[in-house]
């Protein structure tokens, strides 16, 4: 790891303040995917903004239509929350899926949305329930927010603040995880909103992205067999060490229809 | 020179009980403090990346891995590492004795983190199902593959606390 300056701040303004006077500065949310890239030495910022201390940015609040999430807020307490747990299970389930003990203690929604790795779980939950993201400068969609592999809708020196989920009829997530990393191969979260069905792939391309026919399909019948005939195209997903794209492609049919199956 | 340009930050973190006041390099891992500048080696250095587990602690009653945490950041954190989970008069807590009658390690190399994440699971959880345990333990990787005698050492530890909780009523 290179030398850095380090700057703990406490509310959202000094943030942007410190990133401003700084050469190369960047934020670290949970750290818990920024240390291990310093560690290797495929980043040098010259100051690292550490916003734990800004408080205003942690804790989870129910209504009787959204679940809102602080950026700040670990995974650890999302999965743990009895108020997720009972208005989006699916939403807490997903949380308990990410990596392991250790990292859920320390990462958080904030963190995993900004760095969008395309094998994360929370795109899928936010592009699955059409979800709000709010940053220090605007309010936008989750289909608008995740525009590309580790890109996203952030400008320099915006940060996420929090994220609404409205909550849905029913909605499930069904993951295939690397067994040793437990990063999504392919995630598949089905939900049924009030504004209509929406199926969210995340794992399998180059970020998150939904499946109309399925959507379309479901919307007519909501039942695993309304979507066992639809093949995802092959051409735009991933392809690696862990799995083909031929093979993603294939998880994609079975982890979507286990999640219609798990909406029961 | 470099050196007397580096940022340090002032912490007071209270690590097994006794209170550390530290000045740290803003870019130290919590995991190189504790093995270099504490001389506290039972927490290992496995793989630096947060992969393996190795180099699991709890920081104010969590588990997290300490060679991807900056020590800088923890301010007057509470830190239990493998060397504080020996109880007051020097005995082996019972999770320690049930991974030792268990022969729960083979080279022990993951020992610290398997028994830091096994103490966090026994608190919440005093009798946890085998998923829970896998669950658990997922942030730990055994290259011994030793796994099923982990299993059995989590559960032996669990009888074993209890034993000790129904005999101190």
């Amino acid at each position: 790891m290179y030398a850095f300056d380090y700057k703990k701040v406490a509310s959202l303004e000094d943030a942007q303040k410190v990133f401003e006077s700084a050469d190369d500065g960047t934020f670290m949310a949970g750290g818990m995917t920024l240390i291990p890239t310093l560690k290797q030495r495929l980043a040098s910022p010259t100051d690292v903004i550490d916003l734990d201390g800004i408080d205003e940015l942690r804790g989870i609040n129910v209504d009787s239509h959204s679940v809102t999430i602080g950026a700040m807020t670990c995974h650890a307490d999302v999965a743990a929350s009895s108020d997720v747990k009972k208005a989006i299970p699916a939403l807490a389930h997903l949380a308990s899926l990410i990596g392991d003990p250790q990292v859920r203690n320390r990462g958080t929604i904030g963190g995993s949305i900004a760095n969008n790795d395309p094998a994360a779980d929370y795109p899928g939950a936010l592009v699955g329930l059409g979800a709000t993201v709010h940053t220090t400068k605007k309010t936008v969609s989750a289909d608008d927010f995740f525009t590309g592999m580790f890109e996203t809708a952030l400008e320099e020196n915006e940060l996420v603040t929090k994220v609404s989920f409205p909550i849905p009829e029913k909605a499930a997530y069904q993951k295939f995880p690397n067994p040793a990393s437990r990063y999504a191969v392919v995630g598949a979260f089905v939900a049924k909103t009030s504004d209509g069905i929406r199926v969210a792939i995340t794992g399998a391309g180059p970020t998150v992205f939904r499946v109309p026919e399925m959507e379309k399909e479901l919307t007519g019948s909501f039942t695993v067999d309304a979507i066992s005939d639809i093949a995802v195209p092959t051409h735009e997903l991933n392809s690696d060490l862990h799995a083909t794209a031929e093979y993603r492609a294939h998880l994609i049919g079975v982890m979507a229809k286990r999640a219609v199956a798990d909406c029961g | 020179m470099e050196d007397m340009l580096e940022d340090t930050v002032l912490v007071n973190l209270r690590i097994n009980g006794k209170l550390h006041e530290l000045e740290i390099p803003a870019h130290k891992s919590l995991l190189d403090l504790l093995r270099d500048d504490l001389n506290m080696t039972g927490t290992h250095m496995g793989c630096m990346t947060g992969h393996c587990g190795a180099c699991t602690v709890s920081i104010d009653g969590r588990v997290a891995k300490s060679c991807i945490t900056l020590a800088a950041t923890l301010g007057r954190a509470k830190i239990t590492t493998i060397e504080g989970l020996t109880q007051d008069d020097g005995e082996l807590s019972p999770v320690q004795q049930a991974f030792w009658d268990e022969a729960g390690f083979q080279c022990a190399f993951c020992a610290p983190g398997m028994l830091m994440c096994t103490t966090e699971l026994l608190d919440a959880n005093p009798d946890p199902s085998d998923a829970e345990i896998e669950t658990a333990l997922a942030g730990n990787l055994c290259r011994c593959t030793g796994y099923q005698s982990l299993r059995r050492a989590v559960k032996a530890a669990a009888k074993l606390k209890q034993n000790t909780r129904e005999a101190a009523e």
